[in-house]
């Protein structure tokens, strides 16, 4: 929105592209060159063989299944639950009141500090993993989509109201479509505390996924695979916000796009 | 089949300043296909009026009555307002249906009764478009188009050209009275400015400053189809005169009670 067109800064487009291959380059002379340690600071050409590598045999596929397969599970349960009550928070002023109070004291915790807790309660298995993951994606979920509801301008409701609309049309015409940007980035926001939390639970207590892949590098001392998980986790984070944004796209056309 | 509104009362319970009186006994008749224009200095309670026809709003003491109506209460109305007239994330198409689908009318004739009047408001082009994409004008095209094709029953409108520029305003009141005078219907439309509510109405109808009060009713002697120049007539000129003497008075004493 901040150019017309946006043409004069397009070209700028390039300059990160460019700005990550020259630390690149740079990265790998100096590896090779034995400027840096080649212990703590492999040649990026060394991470990416090491990737290469991990995918054979499947076992790279296998962890990124288990990451990926418990990373939704939390998320889907959390976030389905946030999505629900931040709805009902946003519509009623009466439940937010009774309610807000208690997401506002739970929600700075650091979820995994809560693990020991929960392990402890809930015993070492799926659930409590999931749980913990669940816990992380269900705030910021809840407190977007009750945020996007309460946006919603109310000449919107009286317009509905005016033409006749049910309760139910006017949740699906106007609380849902109006909330939506809202609940899309809370959705990204989920996904990525959903990401972090699985890797931390994976890094503590996991017997396979990306973050037990972490620590079983650490333990060898196999730091070029230590680079080529973090880059894998990396992938999938930006995997989740290039897959959100195209939704985006789709589901909020009216959405005006801001370049810059 | 008039409408009636008997010694309408509103009070606003939670004002800042504790309950906050909105209308103060307002009673009006209002004829079937007529096209009636209220006018009064901001905060009157113009906008409160036309909630309580629409039944957004229920009077604190009075009534509305729709003689002769399908339903005993409030005619089948629509609302047009200023601003955020229209929903952000429906197309113009759907939001034109939008009354049409409400009233459970299926999508695709829904659609085909839109089309229709988009065509009329010269938006044929843009039916796909989202409102984002149009100019403040045609927006309220569009909303005008809403409120017609749900063919209701009153038309209640809250300062629609409010916000256009003064040219596009012209040739939007002068579409108005062109899709009115082919779908008659009454009419209920306020406006602050003089100029409009005599071109566009029947009657003009002062409003006091609040408490909102009608102070003074007019009758606009232009026969239909008008056009613009019609209010630069010498009789015209004298009626704007008298309603701007006495709204000039509302404002000016609000002022002095604000103080």
């Amino acid at each position: 929105m901040s150019r017309a067109d946006g043409a004069p800064l397009r070209w700028l487009g390039i300059v990160p592209l460019l700005l990550a291959a020259a630390a690149l380059g740079g990265w790998e002379l100096a590896a090779r060159e034995g400027m840096v340690s080649k212990l703590f600071f492999p040649a990026p050409s060394v991470i990416a063989r090491t990737i290469v590598g991990m995918l054979d045999g499947g076992r790279l596929a296998r962890d990124v299944a288990g990451t990926v397969g418990r990373l939704l599970a939390g998320f889907a349960c959390g976030g389905a639950a946030g999505l629900a009550l931040g709805m009902w928070m946003g519509w009623s002023p009466a439940v937010r009141r009774i309610l807000d109070p208690f997401v506002a004291a739970a929600h700075p915790v650091p979820k995994i500090s809560t693990l020991p807790l929960i392990m402890l309660i809930f015993g070492i298995g799926v659930f409590s993993k999931t749980l913990v993951v669940a816990v992380a994606a269900f705030f910021p979920m809840l407190i977007n989509t009750m945020a996007g509801v309460r946006q919603i301008h109310p000449v919107y409701f009286e317009v509905a109201e005016n033409y006749g609309a049910s309760a139910g049309q006017v949740f699906a015409r106007v609380v849902w479509p109006g909330s939506l940007p809202l609940i899309l980035a809370g959705t990204r926001l989920a996904l990525n505390r959903a990401l972090s939390l699985t890797i931390a639970v994976e890094l503590l207590m996991g017997k396979n996924g990306l973050g037990s892949m972490l620590w079983y590098a650490w333990e060898t001392l196999r730091v070029e695979e230590l680079y080529a998980t973090i880059v894998v986790i990396a992938l999938l984070g930006i995997g989740f916000r290039v897959g959100l944004q195209q939704l985006a796209r789709r589901w909020t056309p009216w959405q005006v796009e801001r370049t810059g | 089949m008039p409408l009636r509104c008997r010694n309408l009362h509103f009070t606003f319970p939670h004002g800042r300043a504790g309950a906050v009186s909105a209308l103060e006994d307002v009673t009006l008749t209002l004829a079937d296909e007529e096209f009636v224009c209220i006018v009064g200095p901001s905060g009157c309670g113009k906008t409160t009026l036309l909630k309580l026809m629409a039944g957004l709003l229920q009077p604190t003491v009075g009534s509305i009555d729709f003689e002769g109506g399908p339903r005993n209460g409030r005619p089948r109305n629509a609302l047009a307002f200023q601003e955020h007239a229209l929903f952000p994330w429906m197309s113009v198409l759907d939001n034109v249906a939008f009354g049409l689908r409400m009233q459970g009318v299926r999508k695709q004739p829904s659609h085909e009764r839109a089309r229709a009047f988009i065509e009329q408001v010269g938006l044929a082009r843009f039916a796909r478009s989202y409102p984002h994409e149009l100019s403040m004008g045609m927006r309220q095209r569009a909303s005008i188009a809403r409120a017609f094709v749900a063919d209701p029953e009153m038309l209640l409108m809250d300062e629609p050209f409010g916000s256009l520029d003064a040219l596009t305003k012209l040739i939007l009141q002068e579409e108005l009275l062109r899709i009115w005078s082919q779908h008659r219907k009454l009419v209920v439309y306020v406006t602050h400015d003089i100029g409009e509510a005599v071109l566009l109405g029947d009657r003009v109808l002062v409003m006091s400053g609040r408490p909102g009060r009608i102070r003074e009713e007019f009758r606009i002697p232009l026969a239909r189809p008008r056009n613009l120049l019609d209010r630069e007539q010498p009789e015209i000129v004298g009626i704007r005169g008298q309603i701007w003497k006495i709204l000039e008075e509302e404002v000016r004493s609000g002022l002095r009670d604000a103080r």
